[in-house]
């Protein structure tokens, strides 16, 4: 696929490695000539030095043949205009534009605006959005490593760390069912000292496994149950940094927590408090000892670092979980840092690149993929297929699991049916129209997992 | 540096290029030659070598650094070349010792055309052609048809395409991904060779012979198949193809990808490089062919077809030659030498120093007289009214000096080995220019001159095809610091 990606930033550039890695054509375009410099050395993909939303430069970029424009500068406007221009123009097919400003993306004025006779983006993502909803799905299950959403929330996909006080953990996966008859529940894949496995029957879960599992929404704390001994839910919570992400998540949550937020400008500070009603905001710096004893940090059931400096969140991070925090939540940028991190004190390190990039994936991906979600920060991915064609196009319609020729690493996890959960057990028989939910443990078979979704040209 | 991933590529690499020993042998079948045998034993030599160093390291994983990619474009040059040189040194036809086959190698790899065999005529055809074809391979560049066919390299091959490209700009890529700019490069390539090979035949050469001069041609090397080069046909049509393609070869191929690619061939005018070039292949035509006639060595319609075609032919680099050109007034042989200096476009299968950066130069020039009249005024360097960066000025600045230092450092060398000046000075500058024929006692062929000479020629016709830096950052300690 030709892909023209505007703006070169820490988004355009995160998603440009991910894409070019798959075999995509990918230009990128930025004012900037030194990152871009940088970026070639790195990557194989072509670089044009201009602002992304004049013609003469989408032109050299070569977006007259281009099948995407993926806008993603820091100015709203740009990307917008970026995306007018290709359709006006060139007439892209695929237009997707990075949206930060509530203003636009409310959803009164954003349906009337956005469509083709206006403004043509097709889609507008907002990474700081992404990140929040991704947090807050963490902060509403405590305990879980990653919550990823399958059609439309109804089925959920949980990353946890085994603890020996689970009842299940020393069991083999066959146990489950005695354990929980009435609930049905499949393990996706296994992390084991830094590698993958598939699961059978006969697996034992370990102490210390990452255990990836698939249920519906409502069962998935009772899941939980049976792999850790299941924590209180959260209540109190600290949140450093006032920013785009940080209000978000306040925003979010005041309702349910008790929320104090710490900022470090005056200005924003007061915009805070005079935006949020439950929250209490506090001006000052995170990293400061005193003021976070004052607040009772050790009180605190989860510590959440997001300002918009890697550093200052680790720091942040490490000196409230010594000075007693239960949790702390870290969001690192830098792929670097969140490695040397994970799993060390810092109890989730959070990337934002990683979840705004899964939220990109699955339009540039082909067929009908629905949704993807990057795992391990890359290393894995969790894919929504909805199936179509008939017994004859199709390879996997009308077959049981069983007989599926699935790639090696894939796990055919689950399936919704006309909105019912139905975990997927070596009988399920597959129907067109279903929605699949496949695990792949190496990134590398994906494009095995997709051919097999995809359908024979009988269909057409 | 990962050595293992540098084994892994130059195994490969190897191996590739032990099979272009095998297409001689089909021509020595073609035309009932006992040469097979020699290129057997070249290729199983190369093919085995090249095993031993993929085998171990055919695992590695990684991504080539940049200067993984210098260290891989040097080797991959060295070793080419001396494997090049197997089966001349293995022909019982041509009884070459080391230096000398080694040398041939190099000259045919480099595209540089100089050659230290006499009575090319009574060769075995196998032979000849595989002259012609290790100029053809070394004209685009053995890695870039390597990156090309073989989507293997990654992002490594960016660093490598750098490495080998001439000219001052390197970073600029045809399409996105660097696979499919090579295979770009290389189709044009292709296209050039097939349609040279086409209009020689079709005026009158004989099948072999317009492959062969197509390969050395549209490489822009000068390896001929007769001692009397191009002069042996005799034939005004097969001289104008000739300048014609030679023309071409030496145009940036980037230009001829985006002028066919839009279907614009205005785009050709509208690049200055391009112009400038065309420019001075007509003036210094115009000066030769009005120097010839009036100094009385050939008549007038001679003049115009001997002086074209000479300076097409050593201001390209090529070096085919139809008369004996040392042997025109002494003015003519120094000019047509010093224009080998500017050479062909950058990015175009050519040597010398290249248009592009004398543009460049030039500019610079013009812009200290400017300078004088406005002291106050800013004067970027423009080409096509983007502005040159600073870095490519430096760059091109210390290319230039780096140059006529090695060129006179091996003025020195030959002198001290007792040749004449105008010998040590034109062979020099036939070999770090990779043009090919020079003056004196290497104007028909580098047989006669001393073996140190030869290691010395060597040496600049590497350099001038790595265009310099690319071979001495090799030899700087700070390359080598961990």
């Amino acid at each position: 696929m030709k892909i023209v990606i505007v703006g070169a930033g820490q988004v355009g550039a995160t998603l440009a490695e991910n894409l070019a890695r798959e075999n995509n054509d990918i230009t990128i375009v930025d004012i900037d000539a030194n990152v871009l410099r940088a970026l070639q050395d790195r990557l194989d993909v072509r670089t044009i030095v201009g602002t992304g939303c004049y013609p003469d430069v989408l032109v050299s970029a070569g977006i007259e043949d281009a099948d995407m424009i993926v806008a993603v500068t820091r100015s709203d406007e740009v990307n917008i205009v970026a995306c007018q221009v290709a359709y006006s123009m060139f007439h892209t097919p695929t237009k997707i534009a990075r949206v930060r400003s509530r203003n636009y993306s409310n959803p009164e004025y954003k349906n009337k605006l956005f469509n083709d006779k206006h403004m043509p983006v097709d889609v507008m993502i907002t990474p700081e959005q992404v990140v929040t909803n991704y947090i807050q799905k963490l902060i509403e299950q405590p305990g879980a490593l990653q919550v990823l959403d399958f059609a439309d929330g109804v089925i959920q996909l949980v990353g946890l760390r085994a603890v020996e006080d689970g009842p299940l953990v020393g069991q083999r996966l066959r146990a489950f069912r005695e354990h929980m008859p009435n609930i049905d529940a499949r393990v996706a894949a296994i992390y084991r000292k830094g590698g993958a496995i598939c699961p059978t029957g006969e697996t034992v879960i370990e102490d210390g496994d990452e255990v990836f599992f698939i249920a519906a929404k409502k069962n998935i704390r009772k899941v939980m149950s049976e792999l850790r001994r299941l924590e209180k839910p959260y209540r109190q919570l600290v949140i450093a940094g006032g920013g785009n992400i940080g209000f978000r998540l306040s925003k979010a949550l005041e309702d349910d927590y008790n929320i104090k937020i710490i900022e470090f400008s005056d200005t924003r500070a007061e915009l805070l408090s005079e935006q949020l009603d439950k929250t209490v905001v506090l001006r000052g710096s995170a990293t400061d000892q005193e003021l976070l004893l004052d607040e009772n940090i050790d009180k605190t059931d989860v510590f959440i670092a997001l300002t918009n400096d890697d550093e200052t969140n680790i720091m942040a991070s490490l000196l409230a979980k010594r000075l007693g925090a239960r949790k702390v939540m870290t969001l690192i940028s830098n792929p670097v840092y969140a490695d040397l991190m994970q799993g060390g004190e810092i109890d989730i390190a959070i990337s934002p690149q990683q979840s705004t990039i899964s939220s990109l994936l699955a339009h540039v991906r082909k067929g009908d993929t629905e949704s993807v979600h990057s795992l391990r920060r890359g290393a894995a991915e969790a894919l929504e297929f909805i199936v179509h064609g008939d017994e004859k196009s199709s390879k996997v319609v009308g077959r049981a699991i069983e007989d599926i020729k699935s790639p090696p690493g894939a796990t055919l996890a689950a399936l919704v049916r006309e909105g019912e959960v139905m975990i997927a057990h070596h009988d399920t028989v597959i129907q067109s129209g279903d929605h699949v939910i496949v695990f792949v443990v190496d990134k590398e078979k994906t494009k095995a997992v997709e051919k097999l979704f995809s359908v024979g040209f009988s269909f057409f | 540096m990962h050595f293992a991933i540098i084994a892994r590529v130059l195994g490969m690499l190897l191996i590739i290029f032990s099979l272009s020993m095998l297409t001689p042998v089909l021509v020595a079948l073609l035309y009932g030659e006992n040469t097979s045998h020699t290129f057997f034993i070249a290729f199983a030599i190369t093919f085995l070598v090249g095993l031993i160093f993929w085998l171990p390291s055919r695992g590695s994983k990684g991504e080539l650094r940049t200067r993984d990619g210098f260290v891989v474009t040097v080797f991959f040059w060295l070793v080419l070349s001396s494997f090049g040189s197997l089966p001349l040194m293995l022909s019982e036809a041509l009884q070459l010792n080391f230096i000398d086959a080694l040398f041939e190698s190099i000259s045919g790899l480099t595209t540089t055309g100089a050659t230290v065999i006499a009575g090319l005529d009574n060769l075995p055809k196998s032979i000849l052609y595989y002259r012609q074809q290790l100029q053809w391979l070394g004209g685009i560049g053995i890695v870039v048809i390597a990156v090309a066919i073989l989507p293997m390299l990654g992002v490594g091959g960016m660093q490598i395409y750098r490495a080998e490209t001439p000219g001052p700009m390197k970073d600029s890529k045809l399409t996105p991904r660097i696979t499919e700019t090579a295979n770009v490069l290389f189709r044009i390539y292709l296209c050039l060779t097939i349609a040279c090979a086409l209009a020689y035949w079709g005026a009158g050469m004989s099948g072999f012979d317009a492959i062969s001069h197509s390969f050395s041609t549209v490489s822009i090397g000068g390896f001929s198949t007769h001692d009397a080069s191009i002069g042996f046909f005799d034939n005004s049509a097969i001289m104008a193809i000739c300048c014609f393609f030679m023309i071409i070869a030496g145009l940036n191929f980037a230009l001829h990808f985006h002028a066919w690619h839009s279907l614009r061939p205005s785009m050709y005018w509208a690049d200055p490089e391009a112009r400038l070039y065309l420019f001075l292949l007509l003036v210094g035509a115009i000066i030769t062919c009005c120097y010839l006639y009036y100094s009385g060595t050939f008549d007038r319609n001679e003049s115009i077809r001997q002086g074209a075609f000479q300076l097409i032919s050593i201001m390209t680099t090529t070096g085919f030659t139809t008369s004996e050109f040392h042997n025109w007034p002494s003015f003519l042989p120094f000019f047509l030498i010093f224009l080998s200096f500017f050479g062909a476009c950058a990015g175009s299968t050519g040597g010398g120093i290249k248009i592009g950066r004398m543009l460049i130069l030039a500019k610079q020039g013009v812009r200290e007289i400017y300078r004088l009249v406005h002291p106050n005024a800013l004067l970027p360097i423009k080409i096509r009214n983007r502005t040159v960066p600073t870095r490519v000025v430096d760059a091109i600045w210390a290319f230039m000096g780096v140059y006529l230092a090695i060129f006179y450092l091996m003025v020195l060398l030959l002198l001290a080995t007792g040749l004449d000046y105008d010998t040590a000075w034109s062979a020099t500058a036939a070999s770090l220019n990779n043009l090919g024929p020079g003056l004196g006692a290497v104007a028909t062929n580098y047989g006669d001159i001393g073996g140190f000479a030869k290691w010395v020629l060597c040496w600049g016709m590497l350099l001038g095809r790595l265009e310099i830096f690319t071979l001495l950052v090799l030899f700087t300690p700070t390359f080598w610091r961990k």
